[in-house]
């Protein structure tokens, strides 16, 4: 069933998720069934940074234990073994906890990039990795604007390393390992909708707490880890170059124009090699 | 009894073909040559390396990170390599589709390069996948991922690479003396280029158009939405530049298997291109310019990699573009020459501006390619010197064709 449905959005609604309007749950809809994004939220403000969440996630997927802490003048970053972290830095607000893992982009660069599909973006919305299709290109490594997928580079058998929402649990009924381990409710797992409409209502609900701003509704076209935070992005260190734009749109252009140029450059190539031909060209032509 | 006798016949044929071939395969010409002395040795060094890249791991043998994962294999053996193999479409062009018969003479030997080129920067691709035997899968359909530039340039590497085969094909027949086939295979001569040329112009400005979605990681005098256009332009000229230098040399090289009437042409060609080099270049600028002044770039102009941007346009676009104008002139062999070299120059350094130097400017560690991948790079270009030499010695690229293939 699982892979049906996933075949049917590959014919139909991936280069719509990937490339155009990035609403595959309406192709998903012309089947009978309504799917919405699933997403994770975390509340900077609510997180004390225990780690709990990272262990959570080192444990369910085998990575080393994690021996370092945030502190305040270090940057931790994921890596290969390594799908979330949390930095801390101090500010007017004391110390703030921001977090770093895959955005799970409504329309995402590295499932746009990928030539195999083997980056691809679920009909439930987490952003996954398929090893039977990658070829290590890393292509998906140089468009992602968060660079968040990792490559083992010191292994004759690499993979591409980042968080995908649990997705084996969420596929099970379950949550994501790092969600379910929060105590604090600085993690909340939900369908897209659900979790923007708690983000607004905890910043209505104490305003003078939260920046009015929740970072991935809008960046990069809507991701699927929303953000709230005590302070405005900026401040604190989240990319904000990135903007409102979907990253796939960049190439959509380009990649439009290439059915035109294949229907009208030969035919355009063909009436020149014609006009310019004079009689005795066929027989140079033969002489190749 | 006639069929016995055919199929002893049959085997005769087969056997001789056999034994040309097995005598084909032994070298011709000297082998302590200087080129042969320094190339050698590199590319044993190459291939121990490349093991090594296998065995150990991309991580062992490169200086790639989580933040730059493209280095020097792709921004200069693919990004750079296909860049100049363009001179083989633009040939073409000129030849088959505008009738420029004055070309005709070095036709084969442009695409003989540029089909190489493909075949060995293609390859080097290869080095640079972490997983390369799944290299298949976007020709299988697992899965075919139309949403990617990237797919366009992998479909089109290999399409044109066939459609060069085809139009080099001719000489091989030639060269096993196979009639029919070759007449068969001339026949297709005009397809395999109209194909070629509209292949070309799609992934040549393709391998732009790859890294339009690294917006924020190329420094901004470099990105812009115009990358594919600007590296379509300067393929044309980045290939001729290449058969100026390539045809300058070959002709030093090959002087012996050069016709007296193509050595008197071959100094005709050099000045017809260098003029078409020089009229690109030009559009290629104003290009420039234009993407500048709409990008609103003159803060930039005053740091670092502003003076760099500026010496790629001034030092390696304007002055070889002035040098071709005047060598055409003054019908100067030598000053297209240097002219053509400073393209050659200007060509890498803007592909590496984009691709490598220009890519994750702003990070505090920048990559800086290894010396091993220095070597495999190297091993990689010689590997394709040496074979083009093999053909060059046994099939009629440089010198006509035999009598046979001009009788009809």
């Amino acid at each position: 069933m699982g892979l049906d449905r996933r075949n049917f959005l590959k014919t139909m609604g991936v280069a719509g998720a990937a490339l155009a309007v990035g609403k595959p749950s309406q192709a998903a809809g012309n089947k009978g069934k309504y799917t919405e994004f699933y997403g994770i939220l975390y509340d900077s403000v609510k997180c004390i940074g225990c780690q709990n969440c990272e262990v959570a996630c080192t444990e369910t997927y085998g990575f080393p234990e994690i021996t370092d802490t945030p502190l305040v003048g270090t940057e931790r970053h994921t890596s290969e073994t390594r799908r979330t972290i949390l930095n801390v830095q101090e500010t007017s607000r004391g110390e703030v906890y921001t977090r770093e893992q895959c955005m799970h982009c409504n329309e995402p660069a590295c499932a746009a990039a990928c030539l195999t599909q083997a980056m691809y973006k679920t009909e439930e919305g987490p952003v996954i990795w398929r090893g039977d299709k990658c070829m290590g290109c890393r292509y998906c490594m140089v468009s992602c604007p968060f660079d968040v997928p990792k490559f083992e580079y010191h292994s004759s058998n690499p993979k591409i390393e980042k968080c995908t929402m649990c997705y084996e649990r969420i596929m099970e009924g379950g949550i994501p390992a790092c969600v379910e381990s929060c105590g604090f409710d600085a993690l909340l797992f939900g369908t897209r909708r659900e979790l923007l409409t708690e983000a607004r209502k905890r910043i209505c609900a104490e305003p003078t707490k939260y920046s009015d701003h929740i970072f991935g509704e809008k960046e990069a076209g809507g991701t699927g880890l929303l953000m709230l935070t005590p302070l405005r992005p900026q401040e604190l260190g989240y990319r904000t170059n990135i903007g409102n734009e979907s990253y796939p749109a960049l190439t959509k252009g380009f990649l439009f124009a290439v059915p035109s140029v294949f229907v009208l450059i030969p035919p355009l190539l063909l009436g020149i090699h014609e006009a310019t031909k004079n009689k005795g060209s066929k027989q140079e032509e033969e002489e190749v | 009894m006639n069929q016995i006798n055919l199929a002893a016949a049959n085997e005769n044929q087969a056997k001789s073909t056999w034994k040309f071939l097995l005598s084909e395969l032994k070298p011709k010409g000297k082998i302590f040559t200087p080129f042969n002395i320094i190339s050698f040795p590199i590319m044993i060094t190459g291939l121990v390396l490349i093991v090594i890249r296998f065995w150990k791991g991309l991580g062992a043998v490169t200086n790639l990170s989580q933040e730059v994962p493209w280095g020097l294999w792709i921004g200069f053996d693919v990004v750079t390599g296909v860049a100049f193999a363009g001179g083989a479409y633009v040939l073409t062009f000129m030849v088959y589709i505008l009738n420029m018969k004055k070309y005709h003479s070095i036709i084969r030997v442009t695409v003989l390069n540029g089909f190489l080129a493909y075949v060995f920067y293609a390859g080097a691709l290869l080095l640079d996948l972490g997983r390369p035997w799944n290299v298949i899968n976007p020709i299988i359909g697992n899965n075919f991922g139309t949403s990617s530039v990237l797919f366009l340039v992998a479909w089109h590497f290999l399409l044109y690479m066939i459609a060069q085969f085809i139009e080099f094909s001719p000489a091989v027949a030639e060269w096993l003396g196979a009639k029919r086939i070759r007449k068969i295979l001339s026949a297709m001569t005009l397809g395999a280029v109209i194909f070629g040329i509209t292949l070309s112009i799609l992934h040549q400005s393709g391998l732009g158009a790859l890294y339009m979605m690294a917006r924020e990681k190329i420094h901004p005098l470099w990105y812009s939405e115009f990358i594919p256009i600007l590296f379509f332009v300067s393929s044309i000229f980045a290939g001729l530049s290449m058969v100026i230098f390539e045809g300058s040399i070959s002709y030093k090289v090959f002087f012996g298997q050069i016709s007296e009437k193509n050595r008197h042409a071959h100094h005709e060609i050099i000045h017809g291109l260098s003029r078409v080099c020089a009229g690109t270049m030009f559009a290629y600028l104003f290009l420039h310019l234009l993407i500048f002044l709409h990008g609103r770039h003159w803060g930039l102009i005053n740091t670092p990699m502003g003076y760099w941007y500026l010496l790629e346009m001034f030092g390696f676009v304007l002055l070889p573009m002035l040098l071709f104008f005047y060598g055409y002139r003054v019908k100067s062999g030598l000053w297209i020459r240097i002219a053509a070299i400073l393209t050659m120059l200007g060509v890498i350094l803007n592909r590496l501006n984009v691709t490598v130097i220009g890519f994750r400017w702003d990070m505090p560690v920048r990559y800086i390619p290894t010396w091993m991948e220095v070597c495999v790079t190297l091993a990689v270009i010689f590997t394709e010197i040496w074979i083009f030499r093999w053909v060059i010695r046994r099939m009629p690229v440089l010198r006509d064709p035999p009598a046979w293939a001009k009788s009809h």
